[in-house]
């Protein structure tokens, strides 16, 4: 156990602190559950791109800059810690990313790698339908190839697609055996959002935006070069992205500690009031002790991670520990806030009170998204502790 | 950066736990709560013959000079068998304070090498703990006055026994007249012991804990795999499987809070205070949680003396307020956060 930093990661720290000192955006950019605001998060990518800094962990061939994962915690403390922008990619830059580069092959990493580090493209999740979410098993729509095996035919309905109402393009599981039943026949398809055929209707969220959509197929050909992995194994690759999703990548401590940090500012600020109410002073310690938790046990297995070690179902605490954090974090900023914690952005009075309401919102899904906690509490008592099914 | 531990860590902690497997079953513990001083000098005598006595004395005094972040794998199987005995506070956090002392004490080298071979039993009357732990059977007692630490031998004092629900603890009210001949330090030297001693006290309680938490996590897991009720395993149903996935969670997120801890206080990091503290808070939560869903899955059977979960449970009860309690433990993380231009966020996880 040694906790100092190399001087090459010290370096690195530096380089991106000076960075983002030098180009993050003046002003806070739009919602990207907008159209004007998923534009600006592009330009923002985009620069990022530039400078190397999208994807640090991804080889430099494929856009990255082939840093380890101790580098990549430090580019998100720095990233998140500075405030800057959320990460308006992350469905296909955490999710899909990695697992191109798992089971993708050389062709299609060079075709989607770099356009999705850069945000050319960007992605849309197609898992869940109107009957299959925590069953995911469930999936009806189909992908039927074509006589000649060039391309699928595509027909059903996805659902809660996050940012699916201005993505280019969704991955997600369709069944291309029909005679099959649960995760067997199931193929794990690319499929461009501008194809014929594909029709998108957005689903409004709590907060009024289009956060998600659902999309509709009818007879859309997708080429047989976007399945990634082989025919009927895409259940295999979807729970390896889900893995990815529940597990480390998706969403770094840094996020979380900076959360923490602002709400020990907001409750400083409103002391006098919060502390009418001595249960917000403890969750208020909380929220440092229990990000920094989180953040210890990143760092944790990462470290095991470079030992050989691979992470198994203790993942799925990460999903339940992170989601329950944050929603507890933004429940206590309401409380502080209190009668001016209901304000949404446009209220002149509303100040900083509206970026808590939004996060609140956005925590409530917190829990439901990337398996539900439930899901998650089952995997744990099945996969980690051995109780029977 | 690396916050893993060495292969070498790793399998004294795997020694360790087989050792105790067998010299500390829950037999054992049984036949040692029902005896009148609580503790056996046999089990005693096979800790020592095994090196654990010696392992945090300096390697000049017969000992292996282990540091704390050792200390965090080694509580954690002292909690995990619950062993009814004082090794923890002889040879660790008395260990420390002796250590620390300066060169040439009267007796400091004499004390820690005895401390080694396993022939003395200290306690430590820290002013946190109202009650001291183990002084009956001790030969030593290191009692504050103030600032000032003395040792004092245990025919000096007087001693009331106050009994606990945990039947291997030993709890008295110590009462004794301080006096220049056991005097060891004072002053601000006093102060840095006591402050010191305190956190090594809170480290060990928190491995200890997290240790229960596992053993009742362990516990509960193999007891609803094989009770059966409407026909099925009780562990198949999801109401107990998610009181043991979330006592599960709790241990995950615990355990890297105290590894943190302790390379605090090995290091002598000036935010070790809020560390350890953070630490006793993480691990008795979890220790509890484990009691809690351990007995409720456990059903009415948990409630009896007969199955095992009692003795972990009673003793994570115990020690959760055992070197400060977790509003003690809370104010001090409060102090350290909540204090103006407190370094919190991204990026001090590890940088002060």
């Amino acid at each position: 156990m040694d906790l100092a930093y190399t001087p090459r990661q010290k370096a690195f720290r530096e380089e991106v602190r000076a960075w983002l000192a030098a180009n993050l955006p003046r002003e806070s950019l739009a919602s990207y559950d907008t159209r004007e605001g998923f534009e600006q998060h592009r330009e923002w990518e985009r620069k990022l791109f530039d400078a190397r800094l999208s994807m640090v962990i991804w080889p430099e061939a494929l856009g990255g800059r082939g840093c380890d994962l101790i580098e990549w915690l430090i580019f998100e403390e720095e990233y998140y810690g500075a405030g800057a922008p959320m990460r308006v990619n992350q469905n296909g830059q955490l999710l899909l990313g990695p697992t191109l580069i798992e089971f993708g092959t050389e062709a299609q990493k060079a075709r989607f790698l770099p356009r999705m580090a850069s945000s050319e493209d960007m992605w849309a999740q197609g898992w869940s339908e109107p009957n299959a979410g925590s069953d995911m098993a469930a999936i009806t729509s189909k992908a039927i190839l074509s006589a000649d095996g060039s391309h699928y035919v595509v027909n059903g309905q996805k659902t809660w697609s996050t940012r699916a109402s201005f993505a280019d393009w969704l991955f997600g599981l369709f069944r291309s055996d029909p005679g099959s039943s649960r995760h067997h026949g199931l193929s794990y398809l690319a499929v461009p959002l501008d194809a014929p055929g594909v029709t998108i209707r957005p689903i409004q969220a709590l907060n009024g935006k289009q956060a998600f959509a659902e999309i509709f197929f009818d007879d859309v050909k997708v080429p047989v070069e976007n399945r990634i992995g082989d025919e009927g194994q895409g259940w295999h690759v979807a729970m390896a992205t889900a893995g990815f999703e529940r597990g480390l990548l998706l969403r770094s401590p840094a996020r979380f500690q900076y959360t923490a940090r602002k709400l020990v500012e907001l409750y400083k600020a409103h002391r006098e009031v919060a502390d009418r109410d001595p249960s917000i002073r403890d969750a208020v310690i909380e929220a440092w002790t229990g990000t920094e938790a989180y953040a210890l046990s990143a760092y944790h297995t990462v470290g095991r991670l470079a030992k050989g070690a691979r992470i198994g179902a203790e993942a799925s605490t990460n999903k339940i520990y992170w989601s329950e954090l944050d929603l507890k974090m933004h429940e206590t900023a309401m409380r502080i806030l209190g009668p001016f914690a209901e304000l949404t952005g446009d209220a002149p009075e509303a100040v900083e009170a509206a970026r808590w309401l939004d996060g609140f919102l956005f925590a409530q899904a917190g829990p439901i998204y990337a398996g539900t906690n439930e899901i998650q509490r089952n995997i744990i008592a099945e996969r980690m502790l051995g109780l029977p099914k | 950066m690396d916050f893993t531990f060495t292969d070498d860590q790793l399998a004294f902690r795997e020694a360790v736990s087989r050792f105790l497997m067998t010299e500390a079953a829950p037999e054992m513990l049984r036949e040692i709560w029902d005896t009148d001083i609580g503790r056996s000098p046999e089990l005693r005598k096979s800790l020592a013959e095994q090196g654990l006595t010696a392992l945090s004395v300096p390697e000049n005094c017969c000992g292996l000079g282990m540091d704390d972040v050792a200390w965090a794998l080694m509580t954690q199987e002292l909690g995990y068998y619950a062993i009814p005995d004082s090794l923890a506070d002889v040879a660790y956090v008395a260990a420390g304070l002796i250590t620390a002392l300066p060169a040439g004490t009267a007796e400091r080298e004499a004390w820690l090498v005895r401390i080694a071979e396993g022939s003395i039993r200290i306690a430590v009357g820290h002013p946190v703990n109202p009650l001291v732990a183990d002084a009956n059977p001790a030969d030593l007692l290191l009692l504050a006055h103030g600032d000032e630490v003395h040792a004092v031998p245990r025919a000096q004092v007087e001693i009331e026994a106050n009994a606990s629900i945990d039947l291997s603890r030993r709890l008295a009210r110590v009462r004794w007249t301080p006096a220049t001949a056991s005097l060891i330090a004072d002053g601000e030297a006093g102060r840095a012991l006591w402050a010191q001693t305190l956190n090594r006290g809170a480290l060990s309680t928190a491995g200890q804990l997290l240790g229960l938490a596992q053993r009742m996590l362990d516990l509960s897991v193999d007891y609803v795999a094989q009770r059966k009720q409407f026909g099925k395993p009780i562990g198949s149903f999801q109401a107990v499987k998610h009181h043991l996935a979330d006592v599960a969670t709790k241990i995950e997120f615990a355990k890297p809070v105290l590894y943190r801890a302790a390379y605090a206080l090995a290091h002598g990091e000036a935010g070790a205070d809020a560390r350890v503290s953070h630490a006793k808070l993480a691990c008795g939560e979890a220790a509890w949680l484990a009691a809690r869903h351990g007995i409720q899955v456990h059903g009415a059977m948990g409630y009896t003396w007969e199955v095992d979960l009692q003795m972990f449970m009673k003793r994570a009860w115990a020690l959760d307020a055992s070197w400060g309690d977790r509003g003690f433990h809370k104010s001090r993380v409060a102090d350290a956060i909540l204090v103006e231009g407190a370094a919190l966020g991204p990026g001090h996880t590890f940088e002060e």
